[in-house]
């Protein structure tokens, strides 16, 4: 050790010019284009003065609605760099036969594979799910904000921070090259020296703590902030869903929190956890990462799941079929969630027995599974369906799910996973419970509850167009993958020889194509509406004839959500209170209690981004002033006791009799 | 329970005042939401056991245990945790009565015993890196110091909070936030105590058999 300290060093750790990828092209284009479209916005805000409301109402706001369509926002536009990567991911291997190379260097698309996974998976399926359940949540209990709204808006930045992360990662320096999960020892330091996998460790930190606090906050939200009358059994499904998806984030994060930081401490302190001597277990790692990643596919369903259990009854005009057996499947499906981590590998040599015993936990879930969708159909059986988008969402959830649902049976047979683990059986077959349950799920949520959040309808042609390229896009993208899979070629290739096999993946680039198509028309919808958004006004704050509470308060709800708290007398709380001619009412207001908003989840969040940065670079100085900062920022919030004010009577008068005018005119 | 001032039967209304109540004040969830985090904080600690649990036995031809660790050097360290959870009953009690001088006293009394401990887990580990058994050396002791490290880090952030806390009581008083504050720093002291016996049990007493 040289004598002098190496002040650059300290400073600037392992981050030198080198690392900007000023000899990619592709990266630059990207580069130009996100610093075009960056500029763009930063000029527009600045332009129409919004720097102000952007700051007071949202980047520090702590009202959960706001908050939910942060989520939901930040969700899709990573879903536009995710699907890049796939879109990327589809051409190479539509063209990489043979002589040609394709466009992808083995060294680039390593990472794409690696980004595409990380990204779908925790910085767009997970805010999506998180948006809706802040969204939803709180409305459907009828209470007016989460137990936590601070710790809410903190948690949002911590997963908003996660992705800029990965973002960053794209052009200073470079991302992990191991796969999504990345196993040692392949992502240990002496196979992966440089700075992808650090990348990924803090990125998934940050986000992964955010993700663990909002899970706290929505279980005491719904334990202890219900409205009256609303006992357990008398929640809506999708409440009973998020509960049970939150007491998995409670139970599976801290696992991944646990694993990323062993992991990182092989890395940088060249410790021996999971390294190949000095006593270390590779084979732990792989446990430990996939007893946090089993019930994290639940955490991702499950809310999906409660989706279309709101959206059949609604528009077949029916109570949902089996309420208590719908409730009782949710939380069977959570306990299963983690018995069968191990079918994951089943190819690693744990034995017949252990390897039994996972296989038929891993058949055992497909039950309630399977109860859930006959539920569904008999509550669609003798209904008056409507065909509405949330609708058309959930049949194709429920032809997809159950294809995607059996090849997992067949993948949960360990001698057939034998055959198929690891090809494009596999790949083929998650991505049809994901995309097929997930997302389709996500769409119905975000069309079903997109006028309650905005005050208008989506538009139904875009929908419909966007409906339909996603799901044949999807078809065309996925079942070639399986014909592919089944003839054993497996994952993770960015070149093939045999060229019988080209037209199976120009199948597949087509579809993803489609897929592309899908999404623009969505876009599209969501442009299309707003401009139209006076033709497909929501007065009536009940736009299809919802059954739960939050239909029964204004589109937008009002800051404080209920006037009045509701008093629930029944499952369907707010087709109860039209049955018996309820009748709003509309005098009589108090002030109302409510949380202030505070910009220290956004800067503290913000130090979490410069301590995940500096110590990725390994950038010693600013990472120990960024942390000291962070608890400082931490410590002097709670010298705030100043968190709270009244809504005086006053504006909750002039608020409702908004409402009363708006839903007079429109009789 | 939750606090609900029902509606009276107002005349313009009719039978709809079922549908919804006047005021409704649901009780405070913090200490359930706290308890929540410690569980979550527990499965991390579950996570490092199980990790010494597949590692503790790897040494790698290097020290074991039995060689390490220096019993009666650990059993102050415990004494002087589980002491520290006794003073911050105390402290509780004197807070039940009120008593804003005596409560600061047995908490800093607790800070002190925590502060004592983590002196001594730091001595016992540069005692250990010194003698050519930091945790690089193999998986056994890089299981051992992030396990017991981890308990130790949780112990300094609790001192922090403590002092944070002691200064917002002096100042504010037993106000209803102080008071959930104090219960909730309550629930972390036990839990860690909780975990170190764990930790004193499964990795020093079962560490040092043959």
């Amino acid at each position: 050790m040289p004598e002098q300290i190496n002040l650059a060093k300290l400073i600037f750790g392992r981050l030198t010019w080198d690392a900007i990828p000023l000899h990619e092209p592709i990266l630059l284009l990207t580069f130009a284009m996100v610093a075009f479209g960056g500029v763009t916005v930063l000029g527009a805000l600045t332009y129409f003065k919004l720097w102000t409301p952007l700051w007071r109402d949202w980047i520090t706001s702590i009202d959960h609605k706001r908050i939910g369509i942060m989520y939901i926002v930040l969700g899709l536009v990573m879903m536009l760099r995710g699907f890049a990567d796939a879109l990327m991911m589809r051409a190479q291997q539509a063209m990489a036969f043979g002589d040609s190379t394709g466009f992808l260097p083995p060294h680039h698309y390593d990472q794409v594979f690696t980004a595409h996974g990380v990204i779908m998976i925790f910085f767009v399926a997970m805010p999506l799910v998180n948006g809706l359940m802040n969204y939803v949540v709180p409305l459907q209990i009828g209470a007016r904000d989460v137990s936590f709204p601070f710790l809410n808006n903190l948690s949002f930045w911590f997963t908003a921070f996660g992705s800029f992360l990965v973002m960053a990662s794209l052009f200073v320096g470079e991302f992990a090259r191991t796969g999504w999960l990345a196993y040692p020892p392949l992502a240990g330091i002496l196979a992966s020296p440089d700075v992808g996998v650090d990348y990924y460790i803090w990125s998934l930190q940050i986000a992964g703590v955010g993700t663990l606090l909002s899970g706290v906050n929505l279980i005491a939200t719904i334990i202890k902030m219900r409205a009256p009358g609303m006992t357990m059994m008398k929640m809506p499904v999708f409440v009973w869903t998020a509960l049970c998806t939150n007491v998995l984030i409670v139970a599976a994060f801290p696992v991944l929190t646990a694993v990323l930081a062993m992991l990182s401490m092989d890395r940088t302190l060249g410790t021996n956890f999971f390294t190949s001597d000095m006593g270390g277990n590779a084979m732990m790692y792989v446990n430990l990462i996939w007893i946090w990643g089993h019930p994290e596919v639940y955490i991702l369903v499950l809310p999906a799941f409660g989706v279309f259990s709101e959206v059949v009854p609604t528009f077949c005009n029916k109570r949902i079929f089996g309420y208590t057996s719908m409730v009782y499947a949710s939380v069977v499906i959570t306990i299963l969630a983690y018995l069968v981590w191990l079918h994951h590998f089943f190819t690693m040599g744990s034995g017949a027995s252990v390897n039994s015993f996972f296989g038929i936990t891993t058949m055992i879930i497909s039950i309630p599974t399977g109860a859930k969708i006959f539920n569904w159909l008999f509550t669609m059986y003798r209904g008056r369906i409507r065909f509405e988008l949330p609708m058309m969402w959930t049949i194709a959830f429920m032809i997809t799910f159950v294809i995607g649902g059996m090849t997992g049976v067949l993948l949960a047979v360990p001698p057939a996973d034998f055959v198929v683990h690891n090809s494009l059986f596999l790949i083929a077959h998650f991505h049809n419970v994901i995309i097929g349950g997930v997302v389709f799920g996500m769409f119905a949520g975000i069309n079903f509850w997109f006028p309650k959040a905005f005050g208008y309808k989506l538009d139904t042609f875009w929908g419909k167009c966007s409906f339909w390229f996603w799901v044949i896009g999807f078809y065309a993208a996925f079942m070639p993958l399986y014909v592919l899979g089944l003839m054993g070629v497996t994952r993770r290739l960015s070149h093939f020889d045999d060229p019988s096999l080209q037209i199976w993946f120009i199948i597949a680039a087509f579809g993803a194509f489609l897929i592309l198509l899908g999404i623009g028309s969505f876009v599209i919808q969501l442009i299309v509406s707003f401009k139209n958004r006076e033709a497909l006004r929501d007065t009536t704050g009940d736009p299809w004839g919802g059954r739960s509470l939050e239909w029964s308060t204004s589109s937008p709800p009002p800051d404080y959500n209920f006037a009045f708290t509701p008093h629930v007398h029944n499952r369907d709380a707010w087709t109860d209170m039209k049955n018996n001619k309820f009748v709003r009412p509309i005098t009589g207001f108090v002030k109302i209690h409510m949380p202030k908003n505070t910009p220290a989840g956004f800067i503290i969040a913000a130090f979490s981004f410069a301590v995940g940065f500096a110590l990725i670079w390994q950038m010693w100085l600013l990472a120990t002033i960024g942390f000291v900062a962070m608890i400082a920022v931490i410590i002097i919030h709670t010298f705030n006791y100043n968190r709270d004010y009244y809504i005086s009577a006053d504006d909750v008068v002039r608020t409702e009799n908004a409402r009363t005018y708006l839903l007079n005119s429109h009789v | 329970m939750s606090e609900i001032t029902s509606s009276a039967p107002a005349m313009d209304v009719g039978d709809s005042s079922r549908f919804y109540v006047l005021e409704h004040h649901p009780e405070n969830s913090t200490l359930l939401g706290f308890w929540l985090y410690l569980m979550s904080d527990c499965l991390v600690f579950a996570c490092l056991f199980a990790a010494y649990a597949v590692l503790g036995r790897n040494y790698a031809g290097g020290p074991s245990g039995a060689e390490l660790f220096e019993l009666p050097v650990v059993a102050l360290n415990t004494a002087l945790l589980l002491f520290s959870s006794i003073t911050y009953g105390f402290a509780m009690l004197e807070m039940q009565h009120q008593q804003r001088t005596k409560t600061l006293i047995w908490l800093a009394i607790t800070g002190l015993l925590g502060a004592c401990f983590i002196g001594l887990e730091l001595t016992e580990f540069i005692h250990l890196i010194h003698d050519g058994a930091g945790p690089q050396r193999s998986g056994f002791l890089t299981a051992f110091f992030t396990l017991v490290g981890t308990h130790g880090l949780h112990v300094s952030f609790g001192i922090i909070w403590l002092i944070t806390l002691m200064f917002q009581l002096g100042r504010h008083g037993f106000t209803p936030e102080n008071t959930r504050r104090l219960m909730c720093l309550s629930m972390f002291w036990h839990f860690l105590d909780v975990v170190w016996i764990g930790v004193f049990t499964f990795v020093y007493l079962m560490g040092v058999l043959p």
